[in-house]
């Protein structure tokens, strides 16, 4: 199971972090520490794997930005990597060419994304045509919430009550 | 409103205190637009914990958003019912959840199946009843709600195997299809069938089929199908092998798919990619314990990830390693791990190595001496972060020699640890626990055959004492061995005079704040007053290795028991039968689980009440200390009076607890209470501080059956090749006694048990010895040297397009090229080498002599063209792209 999902710019700028198991703040920022203080000194020929408080950690650089997920002793790690590959292709697919900058004024956007790919710290979908099947659906609706409040009876009601 | 709030998550996120604003985000998923509602409920998740106050607010608006005719308000909501629902509010929506399985949506039923999962995780009592809907939903149409219930499957699986050993058949008929891309063409993923399923399936296979000859025996063709389909120039399809070499290695051993594991394990090592090779090792080392040969054809591949920069790599290189002592590459392998642990600063890690050392050096020391000497390099670095428990072990070895019958070698081991650690005492900065060890051995043996002076041990322990004035217990050591030294040499005979600085420590410490210094300082002054022959009385030569017997049965309790008994107390019913009353009380609390109803229910909060007893069944073991007892187990004709108010029996004798039936019998509890005072009191020196008490720190035991002390492997010196890799990697690899051998080994050494006598250290060395003739091979193994069906399989796995794309990828990168080439003369080496070794180890070892010369031509012959194929696909990967084709710009913005 994967314990937490994190993405760390170069410069250690935190971009997204998703915790599936209890963590309090202080514990957060301390694993955000640790991690980020290992992953990014890290050369880039060396193995996508870090070994850490007895879990592995495994992470994946693109360009500047740095995803992390954290898993048991006993996951596969290849997979997890396929798992981040994944992540990124959809987030590819939804922003069209993904890059850091959609990922901090549209962190809400991949937040929906990530919550439709992983559930409970496990794989839940693997087709990416029904998670962007399933974000569109959302996005739709919210469109259509937006257009009813912009709407002048909308607000005449808002004004009323 | 929501802009503010998505802000306030940013601002969590950056690691600051938005504590503030929960109430708001709350607040926000009671709106009606489903815009509002899904921020807020994204926020929440993100901001609670499940065991926050503001939880009870959204339990309301989750069970209204659950029967929501918006399936995407429904989503959101299951979404939040996997954070925020704790083991307390699982009775207030799990039936509504479980309504949702049949919802005509796929995405809530799969998101209902995963909340259920989430549920079952936290806590398994709740959603016990509703276990049967699993394999229910295993046939949904969907293949997303069928990959969802490989989740809940798995755990199942893996807490008891047996009610699904039916499933067997249907799992790898799924997997059948899956593999057959009878899925929709959406679930692939770079070209790879449902990859992410695969893996899935490939797990539960595996704990199906572990130690099930027949459940194994369905499985061996579709894993056999999967490993040859699989794409080895994808990173998804070696995820898919790897779970494949897993599972192989897991499930019932089959000859030859273990071959086709053996080959891709090959590939891994040979990658150049960090991460398969990563991948191999930690496959090798699972392969390894089913057939241990296939190491030897890795040696050298395993060597290079030894000495690799990558940390992760060489870790996971110790634990192969590890997995693969025995005695004969025991030496070569310890010290490489010292020499790790020195360069490390992790304590964690430091930690872990360093016990690993000890239990490698405690199994398979090859003499004495040596073991000496890695003791004190481990102590040395790592003297706080090992277990205490250790060095006494270190003690009771030096006490009682290793079991052989002449005294001479035991007192030359002796004097060898006397000697190193007078030349290592003086060190600045000495470890506490290997200070306390010698100090002991010094007071015990240090003027023991004479070479020494009195005045010059007691001299060097006298500075110990003084440089650490701080640590109390290396002190009281320090004393006890100075009185010990003094007492030998007066019942020898020889006139004594105490050294100068020896009284002024006993003035120092007769004055101490420890009660336990003073108490030993003042009697060592009035033992030095009394004569040679009652101090030879009180403090016999060697009288470490005196047996104590221990009462284990506590039979000297029985009076006091029948008499209990009599005056109307009620028996001791032993923890296995005490099961019936558990029982009852486990079911109550399913009724309660049961009746909650739809509506939000508060008495449904107060059932982890009964939720804390209804669980220890599944641990089984109590601590026997809280058990109230009131008889023993000599008395086997109480135990049938089952009595179901087990709960209520008056303690009436807290002490009598400790006669439990447990075979296993908490001896340090025991020894503190009744039994003389024996080492595991000493240890805490501050506790009784009899005098005697340090003589007893050893007490009869066996040791570890380091005793097999086997000739150094004769190999060694007949390969005479140049390089110094390939020597390492005859040490490590060369030795045939098997795997089964070191379990044997280890386990008795596990028995090692204060309280048993010497007659047991004699049995010790039996078992292992007729272990080591045995030789025990599997048959499987010989099969393994198949020389054509290796050849073969090894050539189809590489696609002739693969290498192509590669070739194309390539070009576009002249860096990566000029890496690639450069790495070409070392494989290259690599080969060589791996040849010359082979036949070296042709001659050598008949039983794979056999083997290896077929094999290794033919990995010489295909070298050039699949090694640059291989280079150029690892290459590729480690750019991150994966060559789909469709789109290559795909990531051309985040590689920059």
């Amino acid at each position: 199971m994967i314990h937490f999902v994190l993405s760390i710019s170069r410069q250690g700028k935190v971009r997204l972090t998703k915790w599936y198991s209890p963590y309090t703040q202080r514990e957060r920022s301390k694993v955000i520490q640790e991690l980020s203080g290992m992953i990014l000194t890290r050369g880039p020929k060396l193995c996508n794997i870090v070994e850490w408080r007895g879990f592995k950690v495994v992470y994946r650089r693109y360009a500047g930005l740095y995803f992390c997920m954290c898993v048991n002793q006993e996951d596969n790690e290849l997979e997890i990597l396929e798992i981040i590959q994944y992540f990124v292709e959809t987030l590819n697919r939804y922003f069209g060419s993904v890059c850091e900058l959609d990922l901090i004024f549209h962190f809400h956007q991949t937040y929906y994304i990530l919550d439709e790919i992983l559930i409970a710290g496990e794989l839940q979908e693997s087709s990416k045509t029904t998670v962007h099947r399933l974000i569109d659906a959302q996005d739709s609706l919210v469109e259509a919430a937006k257009e009813k409040e912009n709407t002048v009876s909308y607000i005449i009601a808002q004004v009323a009550s | 409103m929501k802009e503010y709030i998505i802000r306030l998550v940013y601002i969590e996120m950056l690691g600051h205190d938005a504590s503030f604003g929960y109430i708001h985000a709350v607040k926000m998923t009671h709106d009606d637009s489903l815009y509002l509602k899904r921020t807020g409920y994204l926020a929440v998740t993100l901001f609670l914990n499940e065991d926050h106050d503001l939880i009870i607010l959204i339990v309301n608006t989750i069970q209204k958003d659950l029967k929501s005719d918006n399936y995407l308000v429904v989503c959101a909501a299951l979404n939040a019912c996997c954070k925020l629902i704790n083991e307390e509010t699982i009775p207030a929506v799990v039936q509504q959840v479980v309504d949702l399985l049949g919802h005509a949506k796929e995405a809530v039923r799969k998101k209902a199946v995963m909340v259920l999962h989430r549920f079952f995780q936290k806590s398994p009592g709740s959603v016990n009843h509703l276990v049967s809907n699993f394999p229910k939903r295993l046939s949904d149409n969907d293949p997303g709600v069928m990959g969802a219930t490989l989740f809940p499957l798995y755990d199942l699986i893996t807490i008891d195997v047996n009610p699904y050993k039916d499933l067997v058949a249907s799992f790898v008929n799924i997997l059948k299809q899956v593999a057959e891309r009878r899925l929709p063409k959406t679930y692939d993923y770079h070209q790879t069938p449902a990859p992410f399923i695969q893996i899935k399936l490939l797990k539960i296979l595996a704990l199906l089929g572990s130690g099930d000859k027949k459940s194994s025996e369905q499985m061996y063709t579709v894993i056999g199908d999967i490993m040859r389909k699989s794409d080895t120039a994808s990173n998804i399809g070696n995820a898919i092998l790897y779970e494949c070499i897993c599972c192989i290695s897991s499930i019932q051993p089959s000859p030859k798919l273990l071959e086709t594991a053996a080959d891709a394990i090959a590939n891994f090592l040979k990658s150049d990619s960090h991460n398969l090779k990563y991948m191999g090792i930690d496959a090798l080392g699972r392969l390894i314990q089913i057939s241990p040969d296939i190491a030897e054809q890795h040696q050298l591949a395993v060597i290079d990830c030894l000495e690799d920069p990558d940390d992760t790599l060489k870790r996971k290189t110790f634990e192969l390693l590890y997995k693969m002592t025995k005695s004969s590459n025991v030496e070569v392998i310890v010290d490489r791990m010292i020499d790790y642990m020195i360069s490390i600063n992790d304590n964690h890690y430091k930690t872990e190595t360093a016990s690993r050392c000890v239990e490698l050096a405690e199994q398979f020391a090859p003499s004495n001496h040596w073991f000496i000497q890695t003791m004190n390099k481990v102590f040395q670095h790592a003297g706080d972060l090992v277990n205490p428990k250790v060095a006494h072990n270190l003690m009771r070895l030096i006490a009682e020699g290793f079991g052989e019958d002449d005294d001479t070698a035991d007192s030359q081991l002796r004097m060898s640890a006397v000697e190193s650690y007078l030349k290592i005492v003086d060190e600045p900065k000495l470890p506490s626990a290997f200070l306390q060890v010698i100090c002991w051995v010094l007071g015990e043996y240090g003027t023991a055959d004479g070479k020494y002076s009195a005045s010059y041990i007691s001299g060097k322990l006298c500075d110990v004492a003084e440089a650490h004035s701080s640590d109390d217990t290396v002190k009281a050591y320090a004393v006890t061995a100075l009185m010990k030294v003094y007492c030998f040499e007066k019942a020898a005979g020889r006139k004594t005079t105490l050294l100068p600085e020896c009284q002024s420590l006993l003035e120092e410490l007769s004055a101490s704040h420890s009660a336990d210094l003073q108490q030993r300082a003042y009697e060592f002054r009035a033992i030095l007053d009394l004569d040679a022959n009652a101090i030879e009385n009180i403090m016999p030569l060697d009288a470490s290795c005196e047996d104590i017997e221990i009462d284990t049965s506590l039979s000297f309790l029985d009076n006091y028991v029948q008499k209990a008994i009599e005056q109307g107390a009620e028996p001791y019913i032993p923890e296995n039968e005490r099961s019936g009353t558990l029982n009852i009380s486990k079911i109550r609390n399913h009724n309660a689980y049961e009746i909650s109803t739809h509506s939000l229910r508060f008495e449904a909060y107060e059932v982890p009440k009964p939720v804390v007893p209804a669980k220890i069944p599944s641990t089984v073991t109590y601590p026997t200390d809280l058990v109230p007892v009131t008889a023993t187990i000599s008395e086997p004709s109480y135990q049938p009076s089952v009595q179901p108010t087990w709960p209520l029996v008056p303690v009436s004798d807290a002490g009598s607890a400790l006669g439990s039936t447990e075979l296993k019998l908490r001896l340090d509890g025991v020894q503190k209470k009744w039994g003389k005072p024996t080492y595991s009191s000493g240890a805490s020196s501050s506790s009784t501080s009899n005098f005697e008490l340090d003589r007893n720190t050893v007490n009869g035991a066996t040791k570890p059956d380091t005793a097999i002390s086997k000739p150094r492997e004769p190999r060694q010196s007949h390969v005479e090749v140049s390089e110094e890799k390939q020597k390492l990697a005859a040490s490590l690899f060369g030795g045939t006694t098997s795997r089964s051998e070191r379990k044997q080994s280890g386990k008795v050494s596990r028995t090692t048990n204060h309280g048993e006598d010497k007659v047991q250290s004699a049995t010790v060395t039996v078992p292992i010895t007729t272990a080591a003739q045995a030789q025990p091979h599997p048959p499987d193994l010989l099969d393994l040297g198949e020389p054509v069906g290796y050849t073969s399989s090894y050539s189809s796995t590489v696609d002739p397009f693969k290498q192509l794309e590669g070739l194309l990828d390539l070009s576009q990168d002249v860096n990566a090229t000029a890496a690639g080439t450069s790495n070409g003369p070392d494989l290259m080496s690599l080969y060589s080498d791996a040849d010359t070794n082979g036949n070296s180890n042709q001659n050598l070892n008949p039983v794979n002599g056999s083997v290896n010369p077929s094999k290794k031509p033919a990995l010489l012959t295909k070298g050039p063209s699949l090694k640059d194929a291989l280079d150029k696909d690892a290459l590729v990967r480690q750019m991150g792209v994966n060559p789909t084709g469709q789109n290559p710009n795909l990531f051309s913005d985040l590689l920059g």
